[in-house]
């Protein structure tokens, strides 16, 4: 047992847990301010919308980003999730206190989006690119009209969360729903780093970089497609349960195929592949969408989409425009986090600090002593490289 | 008896529609040997390479790698079952790592045996195996001198390297049988040299069987014990090296008639 603790401590790198602090961070502030009665009647619902928009970002940058292939049908998982999670909690409601009825529907939420998902994945993952686009999009719609269409389901009008209305009617005495969703996000985060931080991690890299490569080098390709394809699907599930809680009833046209782009904007904004990209970018959209949706009320609703979209393309230009390159390199992430590094803990940053998504880091290449490893008597296994000297100019 | 030989394939032949790429090859590859398969351009050597490792099911005939018949079988599970290849245009994982991309190779060692749920849950053997794939990954880049570079992305290494890391990757699979596909395109004659040393080693120190694709004939005289000559996807000549370059029909083949 201790030696667990050892590996976990001698693996430790901060680099790999700034999303969580970051999450964790928020979900204390808010946690306190709510208790406090800081927080206006708005923000907890922000705060719902905001944690379930990360877990749709994240995990479908897990498909898109990591695995490499174009998925469209994410709303629609989230669908399932919704209406079988709804299900279940209602028939639970009342009998049970309210956050064990939120755990079992989560789960009953998740587990029923996951067989959704591998059921359409074994056929569709046959098909790349835009035909699997297609087919994924098909699925989001076809699962939409059957809940739609389906009377069990509440037909066109929806389905009625007794979920939501409990905890309407719990008011301040229950447990506010966004820290079991900000939870939701910790433990989202908590498999999909560990995944992408391992050997199978880097099994679907390598299916994203090259796939004939991959299964050259024996990566079964179709057993780790299904399997993201799976693991996201749970997560869609298991978001679509959350919404449930912030709504009632359940519109089928919330999950329409507008949603579904809205989450790889999301996705493709934040970076493909990259977790800590995708979270800010769902925060950073949510919250867009609620202050245009307060504060463009009545007439001026109409012009919400527009405004949204208008930011969006001015994102995208200043990403990309030729023109801009030098404000881009005077203002980015990178040069300020440098910039922290030298100024407040003396730091230089290594030129050779490479930019790689997946997988577990190497220590950072530095000067190797050459004749040490080209001695006959060099064992690896003992050998550790020295460490950049701090001191040095 | 097909258990001497490592690779022995049986009239393997494809056809695609009415054009017959390849047909009735027969490979006899002896256990340590290093094989060459020459031919002019368009003649089926990569074609029977893709027959080989499962990327094209044969039309015709059959394959077995130590008597064992692998014919049918997928890409992933031809190569779990030990044969592993090279490519002609280089393909290594661009976006990942030097020692990552060997660390994709060693996958399904099974020593670095790891279900998916124990990786996400950070159960103890999780560490174990990551540690010790990653000692064995260096022990592989340390003998094709690329330990140094080890955390460098894979598209950053000068051409020769990446040849290298290619096949310090498909060793990292474990395999029987190592199919290398125009090991020497664009080498400058130095690295081709340095090539040759690499292909022998590989060969002495791995215990390895070599079938290799090449054009450059200095390489193939210089380390082949035998020869497939192909030309139109039919075999032309075989045999030693001096016999089959000297052999009116593989000079014709490749130059013409005089």
């Amino acid at each position: 047992m201790s030696n667990y603790f050892k590996n976990i401590k001698n693996a430790f790198k901060l680099k790999h847990y700034v999303n969580y602090i970051g999450v964790g961070a928020v979900l204390l502030l808010f946690t306190v301010l709510y208790y406090v009665g800081a927080l206006n009647r708005a923000t907890p619902n922000l705060l719902i919308q905001i944690g379930y928009s990360i877990i749709l970002a994240v995990s479908l940058n897990l498909v898109v980003g990591l695995l490499g292939e174009l998925s469209l049908g994410h709303a629609g998982f989230m669908c399932v999730g919704a209406y079988l999670g709804a299900t279940v909690a209602n028939a639970l409601a009342g009998t049970l206190p309210l956050t064990l009825v939120l755990i079992i529907s989560i789960l009953a939420g998740g587990v029923s989006a996951a067989v959704f998902g591998f059921i359409v994945g074994l056929p569709a993952l046959r098909l790349r690119g835009d035909y699997l686009a297609i087919v994924t999009l098909a699925f989001g719609e076809i699962v939409r009209n059957i809940c739609k269409n389906l009377p069990f389901f509440g037909g066109a009008q929806g389905l009625q969360s007794e979920f939501y209305t409990e905890y309407l009617k719990a008011g301040k005495r229950a447990l506010p729903l966004f820290i079991p969703t900000f939870i939701a996000v910790l433990f989202m985060l908590f498999v999909v780093q560990n995944l992408i931080r391992s050997k199978h991690g880097r099994a679907i890299t390598a299916i994203r970089d090259n796939e004939i490569a991959a299964k050259a080098m024996g990566v079964n390709v179709t057993y780790y497609k299904l399997f993201v394809f799976v693991v996201s699907a749970f997560f869609a599930g298991v978001a679509g349960v959350i919404y449930t809680g912030t709504t009632s009833p359940i519109q089928y046209s919330f999950f329409s195929y507008n949603y579904s782009i809205e989450i790889l904007v999301m996705v493709v904004l934040g970076g493909m592949g990259s977790i800590g990209g995708s979270i800010i970018s769902a925060i950073l959209i949510t919250y867009i969408n609620f202050a245009l949706k307060s504060m463009l009320s009545g007439d001026m609703a109409a012009v919400k989409t527009l405004v949204y979209a208008l930011i969006l393309i001015v994102m995208v230009i200043y990403k990309n425009a030729p023109a801009l390159k030098n404000v881009r390199e005077k203002f980015n992430l990178q040069n300020l986090k440098e910039k922290i590094m030298s100024k407040v803990f003396k730091v230089k940053s290594s030129e050779s600090d490479i930019r790689d998504d997946a997988g577990e880091w190497d220590e950072i290449p530095t000067k190797i002593i050459t004749d040490e490893v080209l001695s006959t008597d060099f064992n690896l296994t003992t050998y550790t490289p020295d460490k950049p000297d701090k001191n040095q100019k | 008896m097909s258990e001497n030989y490592v690779l022995k394939t049986e009239n393997l032949g494809i056809s695609f529609g009415g054009l017959k790429a390849a047909q009735d090859v027969n490979l006899k590859i002896k256990k340590n040997e290093i094989y060459g398969l020459i031919g002019p351009n368009g003649a089926g050597k990569t074609t029977v390479f893709n027959m080989l490792t499962g990327v094209y099911q044969p039309t015709y005939g059959t394959f077995y790698l130590n008597g064992e018949e692998l014919k049918g079988l997928k890409q992933e599970a031809i190569n779990q079952k030990g044969i592993a290849r090279t490519f002609q245009n280089i393909r290594l994982f661009n976006n990942m790592s030097v020692i990552r991309n060997v660390m994709v190779g060693l996958h399904n060692n099974p020593a670095f045996k790891c279900n998916p749920f124990v990786s996400m849950f950070r159960l103890p053997s999780h560490f174990e195996t990551e540690k010790n794939m990653r000692n064995k990954a260096k022990e592989l880049l340390k003998i094709f001198g690329l330990l140094e570079e080890r955390n460098i992305l894979a598209c950053n290494l000068p051409y020769g390297k990446q040849r290298k890391l290619e096949i310090a990757r498909a060793l990292a699979t474990g395999p029987k049988l190592l199919l290398l596909d125009e090991p020497a395109a664009g080498m400058n004659p130095q690295e081709t040299a340095e090539l040759m040393e690499t292909i022998k080693f590989v060969r002495d120190n791995f215990d390895m069987t070599i079938l290799l694709i090449e054009h450059d004939m200095s390489l193939v005289s210089g380390i082949c014990d035998r020869l497939t000559v192909l030309n139109f996807g039919q075999v032309l000549a075989e045999g030693n090296v001096d016999e089959v370059l000297n052999n009116p029909e593989v000079v014709r083949a490749y130059l013409g008639d005089d």
